[in-house]
């Protein structure tokens, strides 16, 4: 059997006929991730996969099935499996052994999910490229020159390269939009709240939020409903009525024109783009553009709180109580000396600009600015979202870019994040949904089309997004 | 925005951790550079007025059904790179 084109919907059907029971389903995709370990997209493959197959035989035998029974899942190295290393792709945890479930790998056990292994992220999620990861870059399937883009990257690569048929992430700036869009894959980032983070490894815990990759948008909502709910673990997820609201049809999607025209969007993107808008338009949405100026500043608000929440996060990681440990004349040295040598560049840079936009004489000037330019682009949304249904955008201003092209420029690599950033911000559901190819050197590289909704409105992005899987003609 | 190395070195000292003298002179230029990006907050609050309140609350757990003593004790302490018995070990600090 061939099983590149399965979908999770398609296995499920195929597992609960008795076409192929799901041993069989598990070793041939242990095998496609054996045979791609040149990827470098798994941390990690679990050696309990084959017995987590039968188990989930036993249920669909029983039938007593859920869709999500038997089907190969695999994790991004931040978020916990009690008793499985959870490194978050960091020196710092490299033997931390998870001593709890997260909120959503129980969720997902429950439902009889296997989990096949843990993927290769940017060190604590921070960055676009995996280039970030202490264990070296993962490499985008399509091109193994080029980066599969993060931090999920490994989480992106390792399901376009069909070793699985769904994966985890975790998206503060658009960590798992903009390496859906670079390897071809749908990608969600719910409302934040919707999806439980206790289990998570922070980073910026007021804008992280746990989300699928899949190959369709039917197999991003079943993942989404799997994982979505209430968690008194977990302090900010939203009580289930909010989860629930009216469901609407989208009709009219909103344009950003200004925003999506800015500087540095290469031009087969917006072409791609247009394209992409026309043919929505064709199948009866009405478009609208609209003026939304608050979004170009959601970068340099990220820039300001993302690293402030990194800096207060990461101060547990001191070599005492867990992780590396390096030892030093006296404790300070002990802590200074464990964190110098198990975080990586990145994730020092990080932190001292949080400390610094958080130090005494800075803090009104630039985390409080900050915050008040959220609220300005959240009221901002807010409106727009009384004119429109759904906003449109592209997921990235270029395709997957080579790697080590941006890995000694810090601002052109954040600058990859540009349209999926504000997102988090504003806190709403945004999907990232394959929309072309560009062609750079004869391989043709995957682009993503962006659809953000209101808060809670995933219901509105999933329909739109199979309308436009419909429509885009590939 | 101008970064001098002192005060890369005064962020490293606040933040605990080791810095070598050829990464100061790159995080020197970096910050400078990332902080002059992210001013353009600076801007765009000064015609905004009114300081914007945000709309968050807290949300505390109900005190109650403890879990039972020692039940992760074992898995946490093993945790730690130095033990002793159920305890962290730790230098001294006095």
């Amino acid at each position: 059997m061939d099983i590149s084109t399965l979908t999770i919907k398609k296995a499920h059907d195929l597992l609960v006929k008795k076409e192929i029971t799901a041993r069989e389903l598990a070793e041939q995709f242990l095998k496609v991730a054996h045979d791609t370990a040149d990827l470098n997209a798994y941390r990690e493959i679990f050696d309990d996969a084959l017995c987590a197959a039968d188990e989930a035989q036993k249920i669909i035998d029983a039938g007593k099935a859920t869709m999500l029974t038997g089907i190969p899942l695999a994790f991004k190295d931040n978020i916990l499996i009690k008793g499985k290393i959870a490194g978050a792709s960091s020196k710092m945890l490299e033997n931390y052994r998870a001593s709890y479930d997260a909120g959503v790998t129980t969720k997902l056990r429950n439902a009889g999910a296997i989990f096949l292994g843990r993927t290769n992220m940017d060190e604590f999620a921070m960055g676009s490229s995996t280039e970030n990861s202490a264990y070296g870059v993962t490499k985008n399937p399509h091109d193994k020159s080029r980066v599969p883009g993060g931090s999920s990257g490994g989480s992106a690569a390792a399901l376009a390269a069909g070793t699985v048929l769904g994966s985890l992430g975790s998206d503060t700036g658009g960590s798992i939009r903009q390496p859906a869009a670079f390897c071809g894959v749908v990608g969600l980032k719910p409302t934040y709240g919707t999806v439980s983070r206790s289990g998570l490894i922070a980073m910026a815990s007021s804008l992280d939020q746990i989300g699928p990759l899949t190959k369709t948008v039917e197999d991003s909502e079943i993942l989404f409903d799997a994982m979505r709910g209430h968690d008194p673990l977990d302090s900010t997820s939203y009580p289930d009525e909010f989860q629930r609201p009216t469901y609407k049809k989208p009709k009219v999607i909103g344009v950003p024109v200004d925003f999506v025209h800015m500087k540095g969007v290469d031009p087969r993107v917006l072409k791609n783009f247009e394209d992409s808008i026309e043919k929505m338009k064709k199948i009866g949405y009405e478009i609208r553009e609209i003026s939304l100026p608050s979004l170009a500043h959601g970068l340099a608000v990220y820039y300001i709180l993302m690293p402030a929440e990194v800096s207060s996060n990461l101060a547990r990681l001191d070599g005492i109580r867990y992780g590396y440990h390096a030892d030093g004349a006296n404790l300070l040295e002990d802590y200074a000396r464990s964190r110098g040598e198990g975080f990586g560049r990145e994730t020092r840079r990080r932190i001292l600009l949080g400390t610094y936009v958080l130090s005494s004489g800075y803090y009104d000037a630039y985390y409080g600015r900050a915050r008040a330019v959220q609220e300005l682009l959240r009221t901002d949304l807010e409106k727009a979202f009384e004119g429109v249904d759904i906003i449109a955008t592209p997921t990235t201003p270029t395709a997957a870019f080579k790697i080590g092209e941006k890995a000694d420029d810090p601002l052109q690599m954040y600058l990859a994040d540009i349209f999926t950033v504000p997102v988090n911000i504003a806190g709403v559901p945004a999907i990232s949904i394959p929309s072309g190819f560009v062609e750079e050197e004869g391989v043709k590289l995957p682009l993503g089309l962006q659809f953000i909704g209101p808060s809670f409105g995933e219901a509105a992005l999933f329909a739109a997004g199979k309308d436009f899987e419909n429509a885009r003609g590939f | 925005m101008e970064i001098e190395t002192k005060d890369v070195e005064h962020l490293a000292n606040l933040a605990r951790i080791v810095v070598s003298d050829s990464e100061k002179e790159v995080l020197r230029h970096d910050l400078g550079e990332i902080l002059t990006y992210v001013s353009q907050v600076k801007e765009v609050t000064a015609t905004l007025g009114e300081k914007q309140v945000g709309r968050l609350h807290n949300v505390m757990r109900p005190d109650e059904n403890p879990h039972a003593a020692e039940s992760f004790t074992e898995d946490l302490v093993a945790a730690a790179p130095a033990r002793d018995g159920n305890r962290v070990l730790v230098k001294k600090i006095l």
